[in-house]
C-alpha cells in the first residue's frame, strides 16, 4: 500500500515533468526556428532601406517606421488615462455602483477580441470621425485594446504600496492628491512601468486591428503624417506568408520581418520582466 | 472653500473622468457593433442569419449563415482547449509544487514568454512548419486544417492557462496541504486529493479565460485553417479545412464595399463574437469572485 | 473630571459617539487633555483608544462607513465643524503610528517632505531638516549617512525618524498610537526619554498597553474599557488611588 502510493507518486510527478517539458520545448522550439532561420537575413540594408520589387527583394524600414509611430501614438493616448483611471480605482473609488460597472467593463474589454476592436475602430475612428484608413485611426485602436492592461498593472502596482505610506502623509496634513503624488505613484513606479512595457510588446504584434482600420497591402513608402495609410512589422509578415507575389521566394525576408517582430516584442516582454524582478527584490530586503 | 479643496476636487473628476472612459468606450463598442450588425437584418431575416447553412456572401444570392463560422470556431477551440487544458495544468501544477523555487522563479516568466510571441509569428511558424508536417505525418491533401488550428491555439492559450492555474494553485493556504501532508500522505496524493480541487474554482476560471482567448484569435486561424466556410462534422472535421467567425472578419472586410449586406454581415458576425466572449468573460470573473479564498 | 490644569486645556471632547457600520465603537466620551503635559490611554485590547486617538486628527474620516456625532474642541476649535481644512488640521495635530512607516526615500527626504509640501523655501528646509532630527534625538545617529534610505535604519531609529518628520511640520499636538510596541527595550527608552523632553513644547496623547509606561511617563491618564471613558485623572492618582473597581482591576491585572 505504501509503496504503491509512492510508486503512483513518480508516476504522475514524471508526466508532470514530460507536460512541462513540452510546453518549454514549445518555446524552443518556435523561438529557435524563428531565429536560426531569419539571423542571416537581419542586416543594416535590411532594417533601413524599402521593398523593392513587389516587396520580393529591398528592407523592411516603413514597416519598422510604422510599428514605431503605432506604439508612440498609442502609447500617448493609452498611458496617461490609464494610470490616471487606475488611481481613481484604486484610491477614490468608494465600492458600490459606479465602481463595479467600471471594473467589469475593464475586465470585458481585456477579454474582447483584438478583430472586435478593429471592426470598433472601423466604424468610429475610420466612418464616424472621419479619420480614414489612418495611423490615426489604427492608433487609437490599439490606445483601446491595451488600455485595460495598464489599467490592470497600474491598479496591482497601486495597490502594493502599504497603506502606512498613506497614512503617514495624510497624518503630516498632506492633501491626498498630494500624497498620491509624493509617495504612493513613487512607490508604484515599476509596476505602472511593467504594465506599460508589456502594453509596448502588445501593440507591436497585434495585427487584426490595423489590418481594418488602415494598414496598407503594399507600402513601400514612409508614412506622411499621422493621416496617412501605413504598414507595420505584423501586417507586412502577414502579407509576405500569405498573399506575396512569390511566396516561397520571400520566405528569407519572412524570416527576418519575423525575427525583427519577435526581437521588438519579446526584447520588450524581458525589459518587463527584469524590472518586475529587480522591483521584487528590493522589496524583499 | 479654500483653493486647495478646490484644486482637490477637480483632479478628482478628472480621475474620475478618465475611469470613465472605459465604462464608455465599452457602451461604443456595443452601440456601434450591434447598430452596424442590425443593419443586415433590414435585408435579410435574422432567423435566416441564424439558421443558413452556408455563407455564400458574394453570390449573386448571397447567402450569410452564421453557423459554419460558428461551427468553425467551435471546433478549433474545442481541439486546442482539449490539448491545451490538461498540459497546462499539469505545468502550472509543477511550477508551483513540484519544482524548486529557483527553477519554478525561471519557469514562470519562461512560459510567459509564449505570450508575448505575436499571433502573426504563431501563423507563420504554424503555415511554415506545421501545416507541411500535418500533411505529411496523416496523408491529407492539405495540412491546413482544423487540426493546426487547434494545436496553435492550443500553444497559445497554454501561458493564459498556466499563469491563472498557477495563481489558484500556490494560493491555497499552506496550512490546508500540511493538514494532510500530517496525515502521512504523499505529495502528490495531497496535490490531487487536497490542492487542485480547493484551487479548481480558479483554475475553471483560467480555463474560461483560455477558451476567449482561443475563440478572438484571428491571424493564426486565418493562416493555418484553410478558411473554408463548410460546416465541419466531428471529429472528422478536424481534418479538413475550416473557417472561424474571426477569420472571416479579418479576411473579408478588406473587400467588401461600405455599406452592403455583406459588410453588415460581418458586425453581425462581431457581434456574435464578442457576445460570446462577454459571457465568457463574465463567467469566469464570477467564478473567481465566488469561490476566492478568504484567508 | 476637573479642568484646573496648570497650562489650561488643549483638547476638549463632549458626549463622543462613534460607528462603524453598526458597530458602536465609542460612547458618549468627553474629556479634557490638558496642554504641554503627557497623557496617556490605557485599556484592553479593542476598546477603542486607536479610534479615540484618529478621531482628534480625523484619521478615521479615511475609514469607508464610520460615523462620528459630538463635538471636539482643540485650542477652542470644532475640528469637525464644516469649514474646518482637514489637511490644516493635521497639519496642527501630528500622529506617530504603531509601526514605524517611513517612506521608501532618503533620511532627509523623509523629514524634508511635509515642509516642502506646505511650501517652505528650499534653503530653509536643510535648518528644519536639522533641528527636527536633532529633537527627535537622531541626529548624532544619522547626521553623516542623510543620503540612506530610510528603510536601512534599525526599526527604533525609523520610529524616532517617524517622530522627527512629525517635528518638522511643527504641530502642536503629537499623538502615540503605541509607538513602542514593535521596539526592543533600549529604543523604548530613548523614546519616552524624548516624549517627556518634546512635552515642554507640545500637547502629547498616548496609546499604550505598557502599565509601567504609563506610569513612568505620563501626567494624566485616561482608562477605557468597550467603548467607554472609564476614568480620567492625575497619572499617580489612577495608579494609587483609582475611584473604579474596573479601572483598579485592569491595573493590578486582574483582567485583560
Ligand atoms: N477600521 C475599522 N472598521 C470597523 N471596525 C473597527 C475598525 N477599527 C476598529 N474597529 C473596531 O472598533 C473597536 C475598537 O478598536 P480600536 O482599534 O480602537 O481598539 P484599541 O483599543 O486600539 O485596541 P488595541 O489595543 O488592540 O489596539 C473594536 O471593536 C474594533 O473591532
Ligand atoms: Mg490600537
Amino acid at each position: 500500500m505504501f509503496s504503491n502510493a509512492k510508486l503512483n507518486e513518480k508516476i504522475a510527478f514524471s508526466l508532470l515533468k514530460i507536460a512541462m517539458g513540452l510546453v518549454v520545448a514549445f518555446v524552443l522550439i518556435i523561438l529557435y526556428d524563428i531565429i536560426s532561420n531569419g539571423y542571416g537575413v537581419i542586416s543594416l540594408e535590411f532594417i533601413t532601406s524599402a521593398p523593392r520589387k513587389g516587396m520580393t527583394e529591398g528592407g523592411i524600414h516603413p514597416a519598422i517606421v510604422g510599428t514605431l509611430y503605432l506604439i508612440t501614438c498609442s502609447m500617448i493616448v493609452a498611458l496617461p488615462l490609464g494610470i490616471l483611471a487606475a488611481i481613481y480605482l484604486t484610491e477614490y473609488a468608494h465600492p458600490g455602483k459606479t465602481t463595479w460597472l467600471t471594473e467589469m467593463a475593464i475586465s470585458n474589454l481585456a477579454g474582447t477580441p483584438s478583430v472586435v476592436f478593429g471592426l470598433f475602430g472601423l466604424a468610429v475612428f475610420v466612418k464616424y470621425f472621419g479619420f480614414g484608413d489612418s495611423i490615426l485611426s489604427a492608433s487609437l485602436t490599439l490606445a483601446l485594446l491595451i488600455l485595460p492592461v495598464i489599467i490592470r498593472a497600474s491598479q496591482e502596482a497601486l495597490l502594493t504600496v502599504p497603506k502606512e505610506y498613506r497614512e503617514a502623509s495624510l497624518a503630516l496634513g498632506v492633501t491626498k492628491w498630494e500624497t498620491i503624488r509624493k509617495v504612493v505613484i513613487p512607490a508604484a513606479i515599476p509596476g505602472i512601468v511593467t504594465g506599460a512595457v508589456l502594453s509596448i510588446g502588445r501593440v507591436a504584434g497585434e495585427t487584426a486591428p490595423i489590418l481594418l482600420t488602415g494598414a496598407a497591402y503594399f507600402y513601400p513608402k514612409l508614412p506622411g503624417s499621422i493621416y496617412s495609410q501605413f504598414t507595420a512589422l505584423p501586417y507586412h509578415l502577414y502579407v509576405l506568408a500569405t498573399a506575396g507575389t512569390n511566396i516561397a521566394k520571400t520566405r528569407p525576408i519572412q524570416y527576418g520581418t519575423a525575427l525583427v517582430l519577435l526581437m521588438i516584442v519579446l526584447g520588450v516582454n524581458l525589459i518587463a520582466i527584469y524590472i518586475r524582478n529587480h522591483y521584487r527584490k528590493k522589496l524583499q530586503r | 472653500m479654500s483653493n486647495r479643496y478646490l484644486k482637490e476636487k477637480g483632479i478628482e473628476s478628472l480621475l474620475f473622468a478618465s475611469g470613465a472612459v472605459a465604462v464608455v468606450a465599452l457602451l461604443l463598442l456595443c452601440l456601434f457593433l450591434f447598430k452596424e450588425g442590425a443593419l443586415l437584418f433590414e435585408n435579410y431575416p435574422v432567423s435566416d442569419f441564424l439558421t443558413d447553412r452556408r455563407w455564400l456572401p458574394t453570390s449573386t444570392n448571397p447567402q450569410f449563415g452564421l453557423l459554419p463560422l460558428l461551427f468553425g470556431s467551435l471546433i478549433v477551440t474545442v481541439g486546442s482547449i482539449l490539448f491545451s487544458v490538461p498540459l497546462g495544468i499539469a505545468a502550472a501544477i509543477y511550477i508551483s509544487e513540484i519544482a524548486n523555487p529557483r527553477v519554478a522563479n525561471f519557469l514562470k516568466p519562461f512560459t510567459e514568454l509564449l505570450a508575448g510571441i505575436p499571433s502573426v509569428v504563431y501563423g507563420f511558424f504554424g503555415l511554415v512548419i506545421v501545416v507541411p508536417m500535418i500533411q505529411d505525418t496523416l496523408q491529407l491533401p492539405t495540412g491546413q486544417t482544423a487540426l493546426t488550428g487547434s494545436i496553435m491555439l492550443g500553444i497559445m492559450a497554454l501561458p493564459t492557462i498556466i499563469s491563472i492555474s498557477e495563481d489558484a494553485i500556490s494560493s491555497v493556504p499552506r496550512s490546508i496541504k500540511e493538514g494532510s501532508l500530517a496525515l502521512g500522505s504523499t505529495k502528490w496524493q495531497t496535490i490531487y486529493k487536497v490542492t487542485v480541487p480547493a484551487a479548481l474554482s480558479g483554475i475553471s476560471a483560467a480555463v474560461m479565460l483560455g477558451i476567449g482567448r482561443a475563440i478572438g484569435e484571428t491571424m493564426t486561424v486565418m493562416m493555418v485553417t484553410g478558411n473554408s466556410a463548410i460546416i465541419p462534422g466531428f471529429p472528422s472535421g478536424l481534418f479538413e479545412s475550416v473557417r472561424t467567425m474571426t477569420a472571416t472578419i479579418a479576411l473579408e472586410m478588406g473587400e467588401v464595399p461600405q455599406q452592403s449586406d455583406h459588410f453588415h454581415a460581418l458586425f453581425a458576425v462581431g457581434s456574435v463574437l464578442f457576445i460570446t466572449t462577454l459571457i465568457l468573460n463574465i463567467v469566469a470573473s464570477y467564478i473567481k469572485r465566488r469561490y476566492r479564498f478568504s484567508l | 473630571m476637573s479642568d484646573d490644569f496648570a497650562n489650561g486645556t488643549e483638547i476638549a471632547v463632549k458626549g463622543l459617539n462613534l460607528w462603524y457600520g453598526k458597530n458602536h465603537a465609542l460612547h458618549d466620551i468627553s474629556i479634557n487633555i490638558p496642554k504641554n503635559s503627557v497623557t496617556a490611554f490605557i485599556g484592553p485590547s479593542g476598546c477603542g483608544k486607536s479610534t479615540f486617538l484618529r478621531c482628534l486628527n480625523r484619521m478615521n474620516d479615511l475609514i469607508p462607513g464610520c460615523r462620528i456625532e459630538g463635538d471636539v474642541n482643540i485650542n477652542g476649535e470644532d475640528i469637525y465643524s464644516k469649514d474646518v481644512d482637514v489637511v490644516d488640521l493635521r497639519k496642527r495635530v501630528g500622529m506617530v503610528f504603531q509601526k514605524p512607516n517611513p517612506f521608501p526615500m532618503s533620511i532627509h527626504d523623509n523629514i524634508a517632505y511635509g515642509p516642502r509640501i506646505h511650501g517652505i523655501k528650499k534653503k530653509e528646509i536643510d535648518g528644519i531638516v536639522e533641528g527636527a532630527l536633532k529633537a527627535g534625538a537622531l541626529w548624532g545617529e544619522v547626521s553623516d549617512r542623510m543620503g540612506i534610505s530610510a528603510l536601512d535604519l534599525s526599526g527604533g531609529q525609523q520610529q524616532r525618524l517617524c517622530i522627527a518628520r512629525t517635528l518638522a511640520v511643527k504641530p502642536e499636538v503629537i499623538l502615540f498610537d503605541e509607538p513602542c510596541s514593535s521596539l526592543d527595550p533600549i529604543s523604548t527608552g530613548k523614546i519616552e526619554d524624548l516624549i517627556l523632553k518634546l512635552k515642554k513644547d507640545y500637547t502629547i496623547v498616548i496609546v499604550t498597553h505598557n502599565m509601567q509606561q504609563a506610569a513612568r511617563i505620563s501626567d494624566y491618564t485616561a482608562f477605557f474599557l468597550l467603548g467607554d471613558l472609564i476614568e480620567f485623572g492625575k497619572t499617580g492618582q489612577i495608579f494609587e488611588n483609582p475611584r473604579e473597581k474596573a479601572t483598579e482591576d485592569y491595573i493590578t491585572g486582574r483582567f485583560g
